[in-house]
């Protein structure tokens, strides 16, 4: 008799928990999308509507579109320097990277913990330390407008957070795989290439993607070293879009550049989410 | 072989024979691995930071030579460049919004953050699209997302019609401060909630059945189990979020502007001495600010404990 309004009050309760857990996750679904929504609707607009604020646009039209990669802004031309600078810093932070987190997680030398130390203390740099100092050296060295201006301060922002986590995957992996290969005859070196390699890419993979959204991101240093519209990032170049009058910002036009310049990470976002996440977890738990 | 510490030598003491070689093998390996990385590192960081420091002391004069007519540049050390940015205008103001943003960012973002992986904590449908959807602020380059919240504060935006007032947010005052807080919260709290996420995921339901058996209300199972067990994840959060905030720079640049009295960060009066060329002040300013940071980090780590190298090193087998 008495068990029956406990189980009414069980479910009950397990009801309007579950309720409240699904508004909660709704609102958290809100908070993160809506912003990034009003982007999208914004560049959607024809120019003549920018300030309606409709949550809809009405008509749907691309002009902005058109207008974000006409040739006066050099947009199309910013996106494929934003992709050389961070695919040429993801390439070359992983292969230094990689050599460096096999060596922290298997090997063991003296001095292992003051190097770790110097790593994560060169993340911790304030950028603008670095910034004026290389400026200098950059203009002496006529790097100034180069894609390596900004490649090589863009690997020292990206080296910590990838050392890190392949650090982390590395350390993962059972031991015995190396001694296997050494019995067999390998040298460390080929133990390395022939089996640890091959099998860390998944880590290598996820710390590529972390890389390269850190390195796409990357403004300060592209806005000081660069002063060439050419060799402008898609960053930079957007936050310089003017309008056809001086004074009025183009803001369905540099909502559509917004848009273009964010896509390819929210693709990646939804296609790597998991892997994203492990990635960035990674080093802060293990 | 001087290289290799006692660990390795231990456990090698099965096959006495080709230790020496392999040993040896394993020296000159990583030094070989860890060399690419210590130049990079060398060249973009211990470098400039030595460099900006030798550059704040630096002070250039400027004078007619009396004989030929021409402008000659005289160097010297000293402490001139410290004595403009200390006794200057844009110090204390500046040091101030830069704090400001920190403390109050931040603290918002670890309450949000903290909220959001306790809805999220437990198993549900749509865990994948959840994930993605929170992703997407962290993806999105700061500069854009500056772009963005400066088209939603725009005086004829839609802040303004949601609110039905009109708010001339990115002008000055405290609103321009208020409209970075709330970008800085937007992108980067979601990012804080993954991370507390992932460290409520290792607590064993166990420890809450229990809770439950001995009466403890949902309520004190949080603050007695939760809060103590993701704390590590938390506080490593928090560090890595305060040192962010403190150098925060193109998000301020692009959604206000630069020269805005109130909201104006130590980057971006750094930043300002560079482009005017006044490469001394600059440096002081960023060597300023360095020290600030790196004190920051140091309190930090003292108070809250942040294990930061220990992790790293730790052997996990």
């Amino acid at each position: 008799m008495s068990t029956t309004p406990t189980t009414i009050t069980t479910i009950g309760r397990f009801r309007t928990g579950s309720l409240a857990r699904r508004i909660g996750i709704a609102a958290i679904v809100v908070y993160c999308l809506v912003p990034f929504y009003w982007m999208v609707v914004s560049s959607l607009r024809r120019p003549a509507d920018q300030f309606s604020n409709s949550p809809l646009p009405a008509p749907v039209s691309f002009d902005n579109y058109a207008a974000a990669f006409d040739a006066r802004n050099g947009f199309g031309r910013a996106l494929l320097n934003s992709l050389v600078v961070a695919g040429a810093t993801t390439a070359l932070t992983l292969v230094v990277a990689i050599f460096v987190g096999y060596a922290l997680a298997r090997l063991h030398f003296r001095g292992k913990t003051l190097i770790l130390t110097l790593i994560i203390a060169a993340s911790m740099f304030p950028p603008i330390t670095l910034v004026v100092p290389l400026l200098r050296l950059f203009t002496d060295a006529g790097w100034i407008n180069t894609y390596q201006a900004m490649i090589v301060p863009s690997m020292s922002f990206a080296l910590p957070l990838a050392v890190w986590n392949l650090t982390a995957f590395f350390r993962q992996m059972p031991a015995e795989l190396e001694k296997a290969a050494q019995v067999d005859g390998c040298t460390p070196a080929q133990a390395f290439r022939k089996v640890v390699l091959p099998l860390a890419a998944p880590g290598i993979f996820t710390t590529a993607i972390l890389v390269f959204i850190c390195a796409w991101n990357e403004f300060l240093i592209a806005v000081s070293v660069v002063n060439d519209r050419q060799m402008m990032t898609a960053n930079v170049i957007v936050s310089l879009f003017t309008g056809q009058y001086k004074y009025d910002q183009p803001f369905g036009t540099q909502m559509a550049a917004g848009v273009v310049v964010t896509l390819p990470l929210v693709v990646a976002v939804l296609f790597f989410q998991r892997r994203i996440v492990d990635g960035l977890t990674a080093g802060g738990l293990k | 072989m001087s290289v290799l510490s006692q660990g390795r030598a231990r456990r090698d003491t099965g096959s006495r024979p080709p230790r020496t070689s392999r040993r040896a093998g394993t020296g000159r390996l990583a030094a070989a691995l860890l060399s690419p990385t210590l130049l990079v590192l060398g060249l973009v960081v211990g470098y400039p930071v030595l460099a900006a420091f030798r550059l704040s002391f630096v002070v250039s004069s400027e004078s007619i030579d009396s004989q030929t007519g021409f402008k000659v540049t005289t160097t010297s050390y000293g402490l001139d460049n410290y004595e403009a940015v200390f006794t200057g205008e844009r110090f204390l103001r500046p040091w101030w919004n830069t704090t400001s943003f920190a403390l109050v960012s931040v603290a918002i973002e670890v309450l949000i953050g903290v909220a959001m992986a306790l809805v999220m904590h437990r198993a549900f449908r749509g865990r994948a699209l959840v994930r993605a959807a929170i992703l997407v602020p962290w993806a999105i380059p700061t500069a854009i997302s500056g772009l963005l919240w400066k088209w939603i504060f725009n005086s004829q935006g839609v802040a303004n019609e949601l609110l039905g007032a009109k708010v001339l947010w990115s002008s000055e005052g405290f609103q321009a401060w208020l409209s970075v807080v709330i970008a800085d919260t937007w992108k980067t709290a979601p990012f804080i909630g993954l991370l507390v996420l992932a460290g409520l995921q290792i607590i064993p339901g166990e420890l809450y059945e229990a809770a439950r058996v001995d009466g403890a209300s949902p309520w004190r199972a949080f603050w007695r189990i939760t809060l103590p067990l993701v704390r590590p994840a938390l506080v490593v959060a928090v560090l890595f979020r305060l040192l962010d905030v403190l150098r925060m720079f193109d998000l301020v640049y692009v959604l206000v502007g630069p020269r805005k009295h109130s909201v104006e960060t130590l980057s971006m009066v750094a930043f300002e001495e560079m482009s005017n060329l006044r490469f001394g002040t600059a440096a002081a300013y960023a060597t300023v600010l360095f020290l600030y940071i790196a004190a920051v980090a140091f309190a930090f780590v003292k108070l809250f404990g942040a294990d930061l190298i220990g992790r790293g090193t730790r052997s996990s087998q």
